[in-house]
């Protein structure tokens, strides 16, 4: 007979192992699945991890593009995890995403064609605020009126895109754009433009800022009184609450993080590789950080780790398809396999298996 | 220095690499970007079709690759460069929203050939290609116009762009032609692709009364709705969609762009591409009108076969004078026929349609 028997402690071996084995058996089911398909498994699985890093004729151009792809999900992924410690929510990024970067293009627009050096900075700020304003919303419901911050967040997102959709064709669109919808080029425009800072790495301001993240959070969260306080009121709500901790402070703390980190990604984002605000701008960073997150065990350097890999299956992917010819969706599928086996192995962090008649309870 | 290897580096050592191959007589690469999936039934299964005649025609000498679902943001452009990296001679981009990045990749790799569709920017190794939609628009609104019973007909708009709106009013004008009481109801789904949302718009404008049903987004959703709710007429949108025919499919306007796709390969091959702008019609046959069901009387069927005639030759253009705009101002004269450029741009409705263009 074979139970499950709960751990008094979580494994930290397992804790520490689960990611890894997740990618093992992502590999090994994934390779089933291109197997069916008719295309070569262990070819298909090296085009994915492998020859973004190492091939001659990609690795030059992919591998700069992983820190491109990272960026954005390591700087969302930070700022929801602080909340998923403490037990907040907030589905919704992918809309604190969206109002950054109409915010912050907002910004910058009204003042076209400026060519002050404030203008990039000033829109970095607004940006922030944008994101951060989106996630009050839910934020100041959940603590005034005691709403429910996943559907709230998660049903914002549906308003932002609608919003997106109406300002590419309206108020942001590009004035000599022939009638279509879409801002004006930020990329083109110097002053607004976020550049890469070393040419061919890949590194632009919205890396930088993913990093810094990384540091600031892991300082928040291991040194400092509100980062205990955000952890103790995710594990022990009550006991958080008898040492003073004022949970509606931190529901404000943790959703304002979170969206004005996310908006950060989206100004960094339509400033740079996206080059402007259109109506498909977002692209579902604001859902696949969520992913990243929990890969990264909602620890810093684990999402830091986590988004290079969920950026390496996107690239991955890309060339998978391009060479191979594997569908799509396939790729989709893969990277679900990867949290699904992700969520499986996690039950032998907090629960081992007993093999044999067990002690009777 | 590995990790200093710039894209330049790399850029130069494909493009060195194409050189390499031409002389020995290499394969020409042709790539598709695609927007969606390639069994979308719609306009990127037809663009799929096109490049399996690519295949076809040129067998073993061309090799074809494609991406599908390529989002229309920051990831277009890297999934474009990438295409290039691989060695590919002409890469058709086949959305509006790879526009941007096509220009900005194309910079890059001054040796391969560019075909942007339906945009509106070129460069020396960027063409622009786009069909025209509008003028089987026409023969869909007669069809529809003559049809309807209920005198009101649903459309189900994806995108507020010209090429949007020119096919709204050639419908428009034309039912309206033959049918002075029609009225048009306009949803604008802001999707080119989304089954679900498409199938929702087509089941509240046939529960407002529409019994006819024209799409201009690419999933066979819309097709499905119409016949669940029965008595609704629809048309093919960029593909045939003739498993929904005889009813409520009555017809379709078809892209074909096999013949531009094998012509461009060509002369990729030849040596003698240049940048172009193509905006071809029925005349050509980049625009295709689907076979007319029988569910259509026998009389509206010859009707619209001599108008599909009359546009493939010239004789009759879909947006002849006198057409005034929806502010009631003229825009075309008596007998005066649109030019080109304000049908490019085209940013308003004729008169008689209702609501506003959403901005």
């Amino acid at each position: 007979m074979i139970r499950l028997e709960k751990r008094p402690q979580p494994s930290r071996l397992w804790t520490a192992a689960a990611p890894l084995i997740a990618v093992v058996l992502t590999m090994l089911v994934g390779g089933i699945m291109f197997a069916a398909l008719g295309k070569p498994p262990v070819e298909a699985i090296r085009t994915i991890f492998w020859d973004p890093l190492f091939n001659p004729q990609f690795a030059a151009y992919s591998r700069p593009q992983l820190l491109v792809k990272a960026g954005p999900l390591i700087l969302i992924a930070i700022g929801l995890s602080l909340g998923f410690r403490a037990g907040i929510w907030n589905i919704g990024a992918e809309g604190q995403y969206i109002m950054g970067a109409v915010i912050g293009a907002g910004a910058g627009l009204a003042l076209y064609p400026s060519e002050s050096v404030l203008i990039f900075p000033m829109m970095v700020l607004a940006g922030a605020l944008g994101g951060w304003a989106w996630a009050m919303i839910p934020a100041i419901l959940k603590t005034r009126f005691g709403t429910n911050e996943i559907l709230v967040s998660l049903m914002l997102v549906y308003v932002a895109e609608s919003i997106l959709a109406s300002v590419s064709s309206g108020l942001l669109r590009n004035p000599e754009g022939m009638g279509f919808p879409g801002s004006r080029n930020l990329r083109q425009w110097e002053a607004a433009s976020n550049q890469e800072l070393i040419a061919g790495t890949g590194m632009h301001w919205g890396v930088v800022a993913a990093f810094i993240a990384v540091i600031l959070a892991y300082v928040l969260l291991a040194r400092h009184i509100q980062g205990f306080n955000i952890r103790l009121s995710g594990e022990a709500p009550r006991a958080a609450r008898f040492s003073g901790v004022n949970p509606a402070r931190i529901v404000i703390l943790c959703l304002g993080i979170a969206g004005a980190l996310a908006g950060l990604a989206g100004l960094f984002e339509v400033t740079g590789p996206a080059g402007q605000i259109s109506i498909d701008f977002n692209s579902g960073y604001g859902f696949t950080a969520i992913i990243v997150a929990f890969l990264g065990r909602l620890h810093p350097v684990g999402i830091l780790l986590a988004g290079l890999l969920m950026a390496l299956t996107y690239i991955g992917g890309e060339l998978a398809q391009l060479m191979l010819g594997v569908p799509g969706a396939s790729i989709q599928l893969f990277q679900g396999m990867l949290l699904f086996f992700l969520l499986g192995v996690d039950v032998f962090t907090n629960y081992r298996i007993r093999i044999g008649q067990g002690v009777a309870a | 220095m590995l990790r200093r290897t710039l894209l330049a580096t790399a850029a130069a050592a494909a493009m060195a690499t194409t050189a390499f191959g031409a002389e020995h007589a290499e394969k020409t690469k042709v790539g598709f970007i695609y927007v969606g999936p390639i069994g979308d039934g719609g306009w990127t299964y037809e663009h799929n079709k096109g490049r399996l005649a690519v295949e076809e025609e040129f067998g073993d000498a061309v090799e074809t690759v494609y991406q599908e679902s390529v989002p229309e943001g920051a990831d277009a452009e890297r999934a474009i460069t990438q295409m290039a990296l691989s060695g590919a001679d002409l890469i058709f981009t086949t959305s509006f929203g790879y526009m941007d990045p096509t220009i900005a990749v194309a910079e890059k790799f001054p040796d391969v050939k560019f075909e942007h569709a339906t945009g509106y920017k070129r460069a020396d190794n960027v063409s622009t290609y786009s069909a025209r939609f509008y003028e089987g628009r026409a023969i869909q609104g007669h069809i529809a116009g003559k049809m309807t019973e209920t005198n009101k007909i649903g459309y189900i708009a994806s995108f507020p762009i010209p090429e949007v709106i020119r096919g709204i009013n050639s419908a428009y004008l034309h039912a309206k032609k033959v049918n002075p009481d029609v009225e048009f109801s306009i949803v604008w789904a802001y999707t080119w692709f989304d089954p679900a949302k498409e199938a929702d718009a087509a089941r509240a404008l046939i529960e407002n009364g529409a019994d006819v049903i024209l799409q201009h987004t690419d999933s066979t959703a819309p097709q499905a709705a119409a016949q669940e709710a029965g008595g609704i007429i629809t048309f093919g949108q960029a593909s045939d969609m003739s498993e929904f025919a005889p009813l409520p499919r009555v017809s379709s306007i078809i892209d074909d762009w096999a013949p531009y796709y094998i012509a461009r390969t060509r002369a990729v091959m030849d040596g003698t591409w240049e940048s172009t702008d193509t905006w071809d019609g029925i005349g050509p046959g980049m625009v295709g009108i689907g076979e007319i069901s029988d569910a259509v009387p026998e009389d509206v069927k010859a009707e619209a076969l001599a108008m599909k005639d009359a546009i493939a030759s010239g004789e009759y253009h879909p947006f002849t004078g006198p057409i005034n705009k929806q502010d009631g101002s003229v825009w075309l004269a008596e007998g005066e026929v649109a030019d080109d450029g304000t049908l490019l741009g085209m940013d308003f409705y004729v008169e008689g349609l209702t609501g506003e263009i959403p901005n």
